[in-house]
Parts: C-alpha cells; structure tokens; sequence
C-alpha cells in the first residue's frame, strides 16, 4: 500500500531567505493590532464588564421578533440591548451591559436580568429561556483580572522554562513568538468585534500552548543541529531545521486542524467563538514558530558554543531523554 | 529502549485497562444500558452548562452585620447599666460611626462602669480575643469600639448561619442535589442541577426575612415623618408598599421594646377568615409567645407595625391581648408571594443580606444539545483524524489509533475515579487533548522515517526515533502542564474545566502515544523480524 506523504523527503525551502520581509509585515501587523485594540476595542463580553445575558428561543415562531424585542427591552431603561442570533433563526441572544457608574449596587447586573426576562416573557408568551448570564461590576472586575493574571503568569512560565531548558536567546524567540500570537489573535478580535469572553481567555492559553509546542519542536532541533554541525553558519542550519521537521509541523497542524474543523461545523453553537480563536491560532503559531521564533535566534547571536556538550551535560540530557520517554 | 520484559507488559497493560474500565459505567449510562447493581460505578459528572441548572454567587454586605452588633451592644450596656449596683445613669448614647458613645452622669462612676462592662467587651469567642475597646474620654465620656478581630468574627459567624438559612431555603423548594459552599470571607456559592424556575429560587434567596414587630410612635407629626425627623427614641420607617397604608409612605416606631421574628416555631401561607386575603400565620416559641402577649397586654388599642426587612407590612390596632402566640401578617400578599415569605419565615432570618452578583443559568435543552452536538462533533474529528493517520503511516498509523481511542477512554476513566465535572469547555479541552496526543505520535513516526531515510536499520530507526522525539514531547508536555496549571489556580469556572481535562489528559496521552505504542511496536519488531517499513 502506498501511504500518503505530505512532504516529500530532502524538501529544501529556504524559508529564512524571507526572513526580513516577513518579519516588516509581522511587526507592521501586531502594530496594526495593538492599534486596534486601542481604539476600535475589543467587544468584551459581560464576563468582563458586568452585565446580563439571556438565551432565548421563541419556541413556535420561525425567525425571533429582533425589532420588537429591541424595543421592549430599549424601553426598560437600562439602554440599548445587543441582539444577536445564534443558532436558528428563532434563537437569539439578548445582551445588555451594566449601565456606567452602577458600581454602588451589587445586585443590580441581576435585577436588570429579571426584568427583562419578565418584560421578554409577557411580550411572547412562546419564548423558552435557554441560559441566562448575570455577572455583577465587581465579579466581571475580578474575573478579568484573574483571567489576565492566569494568560500573562503562563507566557512568563513558559518562557522561564525555556530559558532553562535551552539558553536564553531561545526565551526571548519563544517569548516573542507567543507575544506575536496573542497579539494578532486580539487584533482579529478587535477587528471583526467578536465577543470577547472568559472561554477567549481559555481560547488564548490553549492557543500559547499549541504555538509554543510548535516552537519546541522547530527549537530542538536547531538545538540538536548546532550540536552536529558546528561550522554551519546559522541561517543554514536554521533552513535546515525548519526542512527537517516541516513534514511533521505538516501533519500535527492538519490533524489539529480536523478535530477543530469538526468542532467549529458541527460542535455546540456556544463555544464556536472558543473553536474559531484557536482555529486561527493553528496557523498563526505554526507560520510564527518558522517566522518568528526561528530568525530571532540569528539576530540575538545564538553561540554554537554554548551547545558543546561535556560530558555531564551529555548524561543529564540522556536522563531527561529518558524519562520524557519513560 | 525497546526492552520490555514481561512483567512490565502486565504491568502497563493492567494500568491501561483498568482505567478504561473506570469508563463503562458513564458510558453505559449515556447510551442508556443498565450497569449491573454489584459492581462499583463512578460516574462522571456533567457540569451544570451541560446538565442544565443553575450556579448562583450570593455576596454579603456586611455593614448589616456590624449595625446589628452596636444595636444589640446598646441594649446590653443599657441593661447592665441599669441592674449595676448602685444604677449607673448615663445620657443619650450614640450609635455614629460605628462605635457606641455616651456620657456618665456622675463621673465617680466612671470606674464601677468600666467594671460592668468589661464582661461585654470579650466575646463568645473560646480564644479570649477582645470584641470591643472600651476607651474613657474628657473624664466622663465613653467610646466603645467594635475590634476588628470582632468584626470579622461576626462576620464569620453570620456567614455560617446564612450558609445553613440557604440551605433550609433551597431544600424546602424540593429541589435535588444543590451545592452550597461557602466561598471567601463574605460569598457563597449556590448550584442547583435542573431547575425549571430559577426566578422563585432568587426571590427566596435575596429575601433577608428579618420580621420584627414594634410600637408606633404616635407622638410623631405626620410633617416631621414626611421629612424624615423621628422623635428621640423611634425611627422612620418607610412603608413596602404605600398603596396599602392609605396614602402614609412612612411610620415612625420606637427603636426598642419591640419583638424580633427569630423565635418562631412555624409559618405557613393561609387566607384570612373574613377577607379571604393571602396571609401567613405566624406560631411563636414559647418564649417569643410570652413576650408577644406581654407587649399585646400592655399595649391594647395602640397600633403596632408588622416590619419586614427595614419596610413596613402592615401597621393594625391591637384590639385585644394576643395570648396563643399565634398571629397573621397581612400585607397585600399573593399566594405565591405569601408562601415565599413563610418558607423565608420557617428557615429563619438571613443575618446578612445576599445579593446575586453572579448568575449562570442553562436550561436542560441547551444543555442537551451541547452534549449532543459535542459528542457528533468528537466522534467525526476523532474518526477523520484516524484515517489521516492509518493513510499516512499504515502499520504505525495503527497504533497511533489505538493509542487514541485507549487515551480516550483512560481520560474518561479517570475523570469518573477522581469525581472531576465534565464542562463544555472541558469537552473542548478533550478534543484538544486529543490533537497534542496525535502530534507525540507524528513526531515519533516522522522521525522513524526519517532515520530509516538516513539509512539506519529498522531496529536502529525505531530505537532512536523514539529517543530523539521524546525529548522535545517531554518539553512540550512540560509546558503545557505549565499553562493548565497556572489555569487552574488563577482562572475560574469554565477554565478550570477546561484545565482539569487538559491535565489529564496531558498524563494519559504521554502513557498511551509513547509508552504503550513503544510496546507495540518493540512486540512486533521482535516477532516479524521485519528488514523495511512501509511508511
């Protein structure tokens, strides 16, 4: 049987040759994205800034009255309701942010939920409450803190990892490699105003993990390379790394690519904005642990003599090896 | 590398399979097949954003707490003040800024009153701390201030009570399984699988039910209550609801003497005798009756105002001494609203009040069809994912598949023993687990190839691309370990789900795409002998 190879053998890209232009564009786009955030902002979620949120099916209409139900709930005098379909036509999501300067009332996030359930329910006796979201000012404070603690604490592990694991230039790739994910996930955020909730958050950890395993894998290689070749000059050696494991970046990338593929078509409507950031997360930590993570090395003047191994740097690796393995 | 003795076959085998075990009986459960009685069954279990349910956060405010401690402070130093030996007289005391302050009228006594006190000022506390400061000013003026230590405990203490009053609450709505858990100093946590109504679950949860009864103030001009200036003594209290009191929006009563509503024994809605109007009936303890009937007789044709939660009901005339203990509070109530109050009633008062500051409610037909479709969802990714595999590495691809549908199963596994809560995130958490487990198996396999390519012999190839690849699997486990950790301990609800699973998952797919398939592939190569690989 003849199986399926992606990448043929002895594939030789000179992917580093594009190395400059790439990196204009990439920093030009962060740029481009953390000017996004800053004044189209991101569409956060009453998670993040208080609020209510209500799934609502009306159970014998085929489309969800939207215009009427903006009225009903614009009257109440919280403001303007965020309307949205999700699902069918006759599923819809009716959000509604905390008003500003209602800090002094804790409850406030939950008195508004019930009156616009009552107000939504005397209006259409057919509708069907499916979910409802309260989240007062001062829990939506804590959750967006925590939640940031937990995406910045993880970056900054990480790359501590890292820096012990290889050496130090090898940090700083993998810190700017996971920088340049995070921050172009957030511009598509900023730009298509997604809703930006605590399962994004999530979203955004997995995202760092996946891209940083990417990296790992391109990373242990130049690693074992510069080992094995100690005369190579570094833009080859690198060529020759991202060659190497190319077949496989390949092929993990398309198999995660499936299952989420499987999880965006046919998964439940309420984690589609979670599927859809890692989704592009996929492409975006694969091109950035080539593009990004690997050139850095060049510039931050990685020693190949800090990879001659002695004889007790060898038995540790072996050891560490083995258990990785065990 | 590629020795396995025998006992380590039975060993890893063991481990394998028992914990695919773990699974069946959650599996059994969601294809609805009955799980034979006498064996054990863990199960997992659905969070509520499958299940349907709801998860309420309730915060305390606990400047109720601290108002209540100076009222009853007050009371107390009035009482010991006045059975100290000779009586102490003092001047009007003062309740602002949070600490009791008054004046003794013959300043020889300063001494003898700072002697009644002290037994005040130590609280229940079993460790001797000091509840409240007791500070001599200007010769003569005392200032008792409540210690911090004290307040916290109070604090404490009124959480731990209005943990128990949640619960009686929750319980007597008839619902099953809620968990209720303290969380913090001043929140708690409420969950209720599958409730049809959360609405009536709120009211009752937000309803403080302090009910008190006190005498009215006649003496007050009806200008002087409009703007709010009670005389010395009473306080201005504002009516629920003014339709009901004939245009009057609030009462002056007198701050002490009344009754509290915490010594009843009973409360139940019924309907007036003669009005036919929804009430609650009220049955005092014994010592409650006495008090009642103590007040009744000694007020007869004065008004006495009914108050719930710093509003007045109701505020009738004491035709007559009320000697049974017995009473009715009327208050324009519906029957709903009526039957809320007396289970409020019969679980006794909240010592705080709870706001719902978080609410996360999902209904059982989301929830179903969340679990539906991320069931369909991670059986055509796992499916599709397995052909890749089989297409692209044959034998290998084999048991990289295997390795899968075993990871799968022990992740589940797992998750049954250990008790953990399956979210909608930790299904999303599943399916990536799933995906990093395929990659340590692309990673091996590539590397195979690639020696093979090299020119190594199979044997060889084998050995060292699994030496090789582990290394960077170990290093990329590692920090994937690094973020669900640092998940779990700083993020909340739907991440930690997520976590749980990817920490899991983490373990069992390292054991299943290295280990196991290394096995594998160690029994094969010893038994065909084989001089190439198809791959």
């Amino acid at each position: 049987m003849k199986l399926l190879k992606l990448v043929p053998d002895n594939t030789n890209i000179n992917f580093l040759r594009w190395r400059v232009p790439f990196y204009v564009i990439s920093l030009l786009l962060m740029a481009a994205s953390v000017g996004l955030v800053l004044t189209k902002g991101l569409n956060l979620g009453v998670d993040f800034v208080g609020g209510q949120m209500i799934r609502v099916t009306f159970v014998q209409s085929a489309e969800a009255p939207v215009a009427v139900l903006r009225e009903t709930v614009g009257n109440l005098g919280y403001g303007e309701p965020i309307i949205q379909q999700f699902g069918k036509p006759n599923e819809v999501s009716i959000r509604m942010k905390l008003p500003e300067g209602s800090d002094d009332d804790p409850g406030l996030a939950n008195t508004m939920s019930n009156k616009i359930i009552a107000a939504v329910k005397a209006g259409h006796p057919d509708v069907r409450i499916d979910g409802n979201d309260t989240v007062s000012g001062k829990v939506s404070g804590e959750l967006f803190k925590t939640g940031m603690q937990a995406l910045i604490a993880a970056v900054i592990a990480i790359s501590i990892y890292i820096w012990v694991r290889f050496e130090w230039q090898f940090g700083v790739g993998a810190l700017f490699a996971l920088l340049h994910d995070v921050t172009l996930t957030l511009g598509l955020f900023a730009l298509t105003q997604m809703e930006f909730d605590l399962n994004i958050v999530a979203a955004l950890l997995t995202l760092i993990g996946y891209s940083l395993n990417d990296t790992i894998v391109v990373y242990d290689r130049i690693r074992e390379n510069m080992k094995k070749y100690r005369r190579m000059p570094m833009p080859e050696l690198l060529n020759l790394s991202v060659n190497e494991t190319l077949s496989r970046t390949i092929v993990t990338s398309l198999s995660v690519l499936i299952t989420l593929l499987a999880l965006l078509l046919l998964g439940p409507n309420v984690i589609f904005g979670f599927t859809a950031a890692i989704t592009l997360g996929i492409f975006v930590g694969t091109y950035s642990s080539v593009y990004m993570a690997a050139p850095i090395l060049i510039w931050l003047k990685v020693n190949a003599a800090s990879f001659v191994p002695t004889e007790s740097e060898l038995d540790r690796q072996e050891k560490l090896a083995r258990e990785g393995g065990a | 590398m590629l020795d396995f003795p025998r006992w380590k076959r039975i060993w890893l085998w063991f481990i394998t399979l028992a914990a695919c075990a773990a699974a069946l009986p959650s599996l059994f459960a969601v294809s609805g097949l009955p799980w034979p009685s006498l064996l054990p069954n863990p199960q997992i279990n659905l969070g509520l954003d499958l299940a349907g349910g709801s998860h309420i956060l309730l915060e305390a405010n606990p400047t109720q707490v601290t108002r209540q401690r100076l009222e009853s402070m007050e009371e107390n130093v009035r009482q010991r003040l006045r059975q100290a030996e000779p009586r102490i007289e003092v001047g009007e005391i003062s309740t602002k800024d949070g600490a009791l302050t008054f004046m003794v009228a013959n300043p020889a006594q300063v001494d003898a009153t700072r002697e009644a006190l002290l037994p005040l000022t130590t609280g229940a506390g079993l460790t001797g701390q000091r509840d409240w400061n007791i500070q001599v000013v200007d010769t003569s003026r005392f200032v008792l201030t409540p210690t911090k230590e004290g307040i916290d405990l109070a604090i404490s203490q009124a959480m731990d009570t209005a943990t128990e009053v949640v619960r009686k609450r929750i319980d007597a709505l008839g619902t099953r399984e809620p968990t209720i858990i303290r969380q913090g100093p001043q929140r708690i946590v409420v969950q209720v699988p599958g409730l049809k109504d959360p609405q009536a679950l709120k009211n009752l949860l937000g309803k403080t039910a302090k009910l008190e009864f006190k005498l009215v103030d006649q003496t007050a001009s009806p200008t002087d209550i409009a703007s709010g200036i009670a005389p010395p003594g009473s306080e201005i209290v504002p009516y629920a609801d003014p339709a009901n009191s004939g245009g009057v929006s609030a009462l002056a009563v007198r701050r002490l003497g009344g009754i509290k509503g915490d010594s009843l024994t009973n409360a139940i809605q019924t309907n007036d005798q003669q009005t036919n109007e929804a009430v609650v009936s009220i049955q005092f303890d014994q010592q409650g009756g006495a008090k009642f009937a103590k007040l009744t007789t000694e007020n007869v044709n004065k008004p006495f105002a009914i108050i719930l939660d710093g509003k007045v009901l109701s505020a009738p005339n004491i035709n007559e001494p009320i000697l049974g203990g017995q009473a009715q509070i009327s208050g324009s109530f519906t029957v709903e609203s009526a039957n809320e109050l007396a289970i409020s009633l019969r679980s006794g008062a909240l010592p705080v009040d709870l706001k719902v500051v978080e609410e996360r409610t999902v209904g059982p037909d989301l929830g179903a069809d969340s679990i539906r479709k991320g069931a369909i969802a991670f059986m055509v990714g796992t499916i599709a994912l397995m052909a890749f595999m089989l297409i692209t590495y044959g034998r290998f691809g084999v048991y990289t598949c295997t390795a899968l549908i075993l990871n799968t199963l022990m992740i589940l596994g797992i998750m049954a023993v250990a008790n953990t809560t399956l979210t909608l995130p930790g299904i999303a958490g599943f399916v990536l687990t799933i995906g990093a487990a395929v990659d340590a198996n692309v990673l091996i396999n590539e590397r195979i190839r690639e020696e093979r390519a090299r020119g190594r012999r199979v044997v060889q190839a084998v050995e060292v691309g699994y030496k090789e690849a582990s290394r960077a699997i170990f290093d990329a486990n590692i920090t994937n370990v690094i973020a669900a950790v640092l998940m779990f301990l700083f993020g909340s609800g739907p991440i930690r789900g997520f976590a749980i699973v990817l920490m899991i998952g983490i373990v069992t797919s390292v054991f299943t795409a290295v280990t196991l398939t290394r096995m594998w592939v160690s029994g094969w190569l010893r038994k065909a002998r084989p001089t190439d690989l198809v791959m």
